[in-house]
């Protein structure tokens, strides 16, 4: 079999490669350089490209270019590089071009720390930039997901014409785990009708996120909202563990529902009857997978390394039917397992309230 | 002074309707053969027109000129 | 005959405008662009180079010359052209990529994009129309606003020390080695129009033939801004700006550089290539076989930056990868990484492993005395702990704990190098964790040590390490 032991960030650059990634442009920045490490020693391997830009302005930016080509391309960041990402995200996504950014996800405010957190929710799920726009997010949670969500990455960004983000997490990118080499099949999407690539063919294109009448502009947002909506219908994905009888659902993502999951079996050996709905998109946001437990007698936890951002949208999503609590820590602390029986057994003798 | 009025002469040709009315073209002409219409065109400018004669088609106006459309100069 | 008219690179009509003078541009009368569009459009229609030309148009007055060349289009953000061309002319290095840039775009939101573009040496083409002033966005002043000029943000006119002085570019770039052309250029009378139009045809070319960056630098009239009329406006370019911005050539080494010396080169997605490609990443170790583990180990290596703490780990997972195992290896990484502390946690699993962090390691390996102090006590009752005794002065409680002492360090050093403690210490693991065979490990070993010339000392070590613990 078709297997190496290698970095999370490594992964990232396998899985580029396997679905048709030409064309990397990036910054460096810890936790996230071993991606351009790996790109810069691949892609022109393979006769694509590799720039270590300027900026993270210019990476995104060269990005643009090579999306607005139709051509697979990515950059790769973390943090405080992902919010200098956000003006060209929203060009981007405003000339729906087909995309992939990863964000290894560290400690903030400002400078923070090199430690993981997940304290970019709110920037990567609710548009980031300015305008109407979201950008479609998987958050793998170990080496093998690293690759195998960055081919669908790919996949949904030329699906719908819209950036796709990889949100990850110091750990999930420092982590080492055994990864199968994905095959590599040819692109099925075909861009010729919108993409500007220098060739006659498609000379009379224009890639632009500029619509100057207010009454064009709006039908513009319009027509991204109802891609929007469309995602949101077809593609949310949750993964549970032990959920259809549990008392507490835990919701998390990441690095962190690795850890949660350690402990759901920990759980019910001390009488616990805790589950693990773990969130593979970030957006869409799976709601409908939350939801389907709050009509019954249940209580919700949302751990997450942040002081509280994902837990907002599980409380949207189960709509005041069922307590929703939360539990965080952030700053580069990561919850131990020990930690974590602590507050479910809070919980479940009903001493925090919702 | 030559008078070229024969039908191979060189000429320059204003669309008055994408002239700005900016003048340049009557600036750069050696010849002075360009003038300023007394008339608005549509979009209220009052535009410029070979005045008829002694153009050398020289081309100058036409680089001057920044319309694309506007002037047009036939050198046969 | 010689006929100057619109250049067939122009559409005929400009649909993407709104409203209904659609032939004309939206530029003011007098404004300079509209001669600039005018003469590259020449150019790219002489030089039969327009259908597979991309012109980036920036933010500026200049953001809809995609209304106009009937050529590829891209819209880029306020100064990022030239990022945006590197994006399509890296990926595509057949196409011509034009970035067309007011002064604002390039010199000041867009420095850093201009400089570095210009660095590489990108096969692009970076037309710079500086007319001193912020068109769009109301007459504010330019970087190239020149001194006492006025603006709506310098009313009183641009002083040095409140403003700076208006910045040079041509000047600048020219300092760079990779850029082949940059010259400076105006439109203040025929003239300077007709070397301008020289410029164009020249920078494109130096393109079309691969040798590299050009760079022409337009000065151009802002009537609207400058509140002149066009053809005073005209005369200011050639009588003001020419004063502080000298027209001429920067740099020229377009003779000098062969044709193609920078081509880039781009293939396509091959999958067959990647496939092959791929493969060889797979792993070099020779098949294994599957041992069950008879408990999970959840190991904490710890000791200094510069011991091999993080490779131990990485020996032991490769060891359980080959053996079908589960495992996770994770290490405390940032400034630990260069010198200082570190430590990692390795998991090996005959499930699905969940944290890979371990916070209660049933193997410990601690290889100094702070990383004993740190986490004897997170060991649970009956772990093993592995201590390096030549660093190490502290004990382990061995009542509590199977303390393993081993003296490591010096072990490895009779071998041959104490760089390879490391490797005693995994040594001293497989002994006392029963887990996997000596054989098992040392056959591991010998597939993933990269340097060969090293193998026998790392078995030895290996031995030496696995010996000393079943003689305990």
């Amino acid at each position: 079999m078709a297997i190496q032991f290698m970095k999370g960030n490594d992964a990232i650059i396998v899985g580029a490669l396997a679905a048709g990634c030409r064309a990397y442009y990036g910054y460096p920045i810890t936790p996230a350089s071993e991606i351009a490490h790996a790109a810069a020693r691949h892609f022109p391997a393979l006769g694509g490209v590799f720039i270590q830009a300027e900026s993270e302005v210019a990476a995104i930016n060269m990005v643009y270019g090579t999306a607005g080509m139709g051509i697979r391309t990515m950059t790769a960041s973390s943090s405080p590089g992902f919010s200098l990402k956000q003006e060209g995200l929203s060009y981007c996504a405003g000339a729906e071009l087909p995309l992939v950014v990863v964000n290894v996800d560290r400690g903030g405010p400002g400078l923070g720390n090199i430690a993981p957190e997940q304290a970019d929710y709110f920037q990567v799920t609710k548009g980031g930039g300015h305008g109407n726009y979201r950008l479609i997010t998987l958050a793998p949670n170990g080496a093998q997901e690293m690759c195998d969500l960055t081919m669908k990455a790919f996949d949904l960004a030329d699906k719908y014409r819209n950036p796709a983000c990889i949100m990850a997490d110091g750990i999930t990118g420092q982590m080492m785990e055994v990864v199968e080499i994905p095959e590599a099949k040819p692109v099925p999407y075909d861009h010729s009708s919108w993409a500007v690539d220098g060739t006659p063919a498609t000379s009379k294109n224009l890639i632009s996120s500029i619509v100057l009448e207010p009454e064009e502009l709006e039908a513009h947002n319009l027509k991204l909202d109802r891609k929007y909506k469309e995602i949101m219908a077809k593609e949310a994905i949750a993964e549970e563990y032990r959920t259809e009888d549990a008392d507490l659902i835990v919701v998390a993502y990441g690095v962190v529902s690795r850890i949660v999951y350690s402990t759901v079996d920990q759980a019910r050996a001390a009488g616990m009857k805790v589950g693990l709905l773990r969130l593979v998109t970030l957006w869409p946001f799976p709601s409908e997978a939350i939801a389907a437990h709050a009509e019954r007698d249940v209580r919700f936890l949302a751990v997450e390394l942040s002081t509280g951002q994902m837990v907002e949208d599980v409380k949207l999503a189960v709509e005041g039917k069922a307590p929703v609590h939360f539990y965080g820590r952030c700053g580069g602390m990561v919850p131990e397992g020990a930690e974590l029986m602590d507050e479910y057994r809070k919980l479940m003798e009903g001493v925090v309230n919702a | 002074m030559p008078n070229n009025t024969a039908v191979d002469a060189p000429f320059m040709e204003v669309n008055p309707e994408l002239c700005k009315g900016c003048q340049l073209c009557l600036g750069v002409c050696p010849k002075s053969v360009i003038a300023i219409s007394d008339k608005l065109n549509s979009a209220s400018y009052h535009p410029a027109y070979y005045t008829g004669s002694d153009c050398t088609g020289c081309g100058l106006c036409y680089y001057a000129c920044p319309e694309p459309g506007a002037i047009r100069v036939v050198k046969p | 005959m010689k006929v100057y008219e619109k250049a067939p690179s122009f559409y005929e009509v400009f649909e993407r405008k709104s409203g209904p003078a659609k032939q004309a541009t939206h530029y003011c009368p007098g404004c300079g662009h509209g001669n600039v569009h005018k003469m590259i459009a020449e150019a790219l229609a002489d030089m039969e180079l327009t259908s597979r030309t991309v012109l980036i148009s920036p933010v500026g007055c200049s953001v809809f010359a995609y209304y106009y060349f009937d050529c590829g289009n891209s819209q880029a953000a306020h100064g990022r052209a030239p990022a945006v061309a590197t994006g399509v002319k890296r990926a595509n290095p057949d196409s011509i990529v034009i970035s067309y840039q007011g002064d604002g775009d390039l010199a000041a939101i867009g420095t850093a994009e201009t400089i570095h573009a210009a660095n590489r040496g990108e096969n692009i083409t970076v037309f710079f129309i500086n007319n001193a002033i912020y068109g769009m966005t109301g007459g504010q002043m330019a970087p190239t606003t020149m001194i006492g000029q006025r603006s709506t943000t310098t009313p009183l006119g641009r002083q040095e020390h409140l403003h700076g002085n208006p910045v040079r570019m041509c000047e600048m770039l020219a300092t760079l080695p990779a850029p082949t052309y940059i010259e400076r250029v105006g439109l203040g009378n025929s003239k300077q129009i007709m070397k301008t139009r020289k410029a164009i045809r020249k920078a494109l070319k130096i393109q079309a033939e691969g040798k590299g960056y050009s760079f022409v630098e337009i000065l151009s009239p802002c009537p609207t801004g400058w509140k002149m009329d066009p053809e005073v406006a005209r005369e200011w370019v050639s009588k003001e700006m020419e004063q502080v911005f000298p027209l001429g050539v920067y740099k020229d080494e377009s003779g000098n550089v062969d044709e193609g010396s920078w081509d880039r080169t781009f293939k396509p997605f091959d999958t067959d290539e990647v496939n092959t490609y791929l493969q060889r990443m797979k792993t070099s170790m020779t098949e294994g076989e599957d041992v069950v583990l008879k408990e999970d180990l959840r190991c904490k290596f710890a000791g200094f930056g510069g011991q091999g703490i993080l490779t131990l780990g990485l020996f032991l997972s490769q060891i359980g990868m080959r053996a079908g195992r589960q495992v996770s290896w994770f290490p405390a990484y940032g400034p630990e990484m260069r010198g200082g502390t570190a430590n990692c946690s390795v998991n090996l699993s005959n499930e699905r492993i969940g944290s890979p962090l371990v916070d209660e390691p049933n193997v410990l390996v601690v290889m100094n005395q702070p990383s004993l102090d740190a986490f004897e006590k997170t060991v649970p009752d009956g772990g093993t702990i592995i201590v390096d005794t030549t660093i190490v002065e502290g004990k382990p409680d061995a009542e509590r704990l199977n303390a393993v002492l081993i003296p490591a360090s010096q072990i490895a050093d009779e071998v041959g190098t104490p760089k390879i403690a490391n490797v005693v210490i995994l040594g001293a693991l497989a002994a006392a964790t029963g887990a996997f065979t000596p054989e098992f490990c040392m056959d591991t070993l010998r597939s993933v040590i990269k340097k060969k010339n090293l193998i026998d000392m790392n078995m030895e070590a290996f031995q030496k390490g696995y010996e000393f613990v079943k003689n305990m």
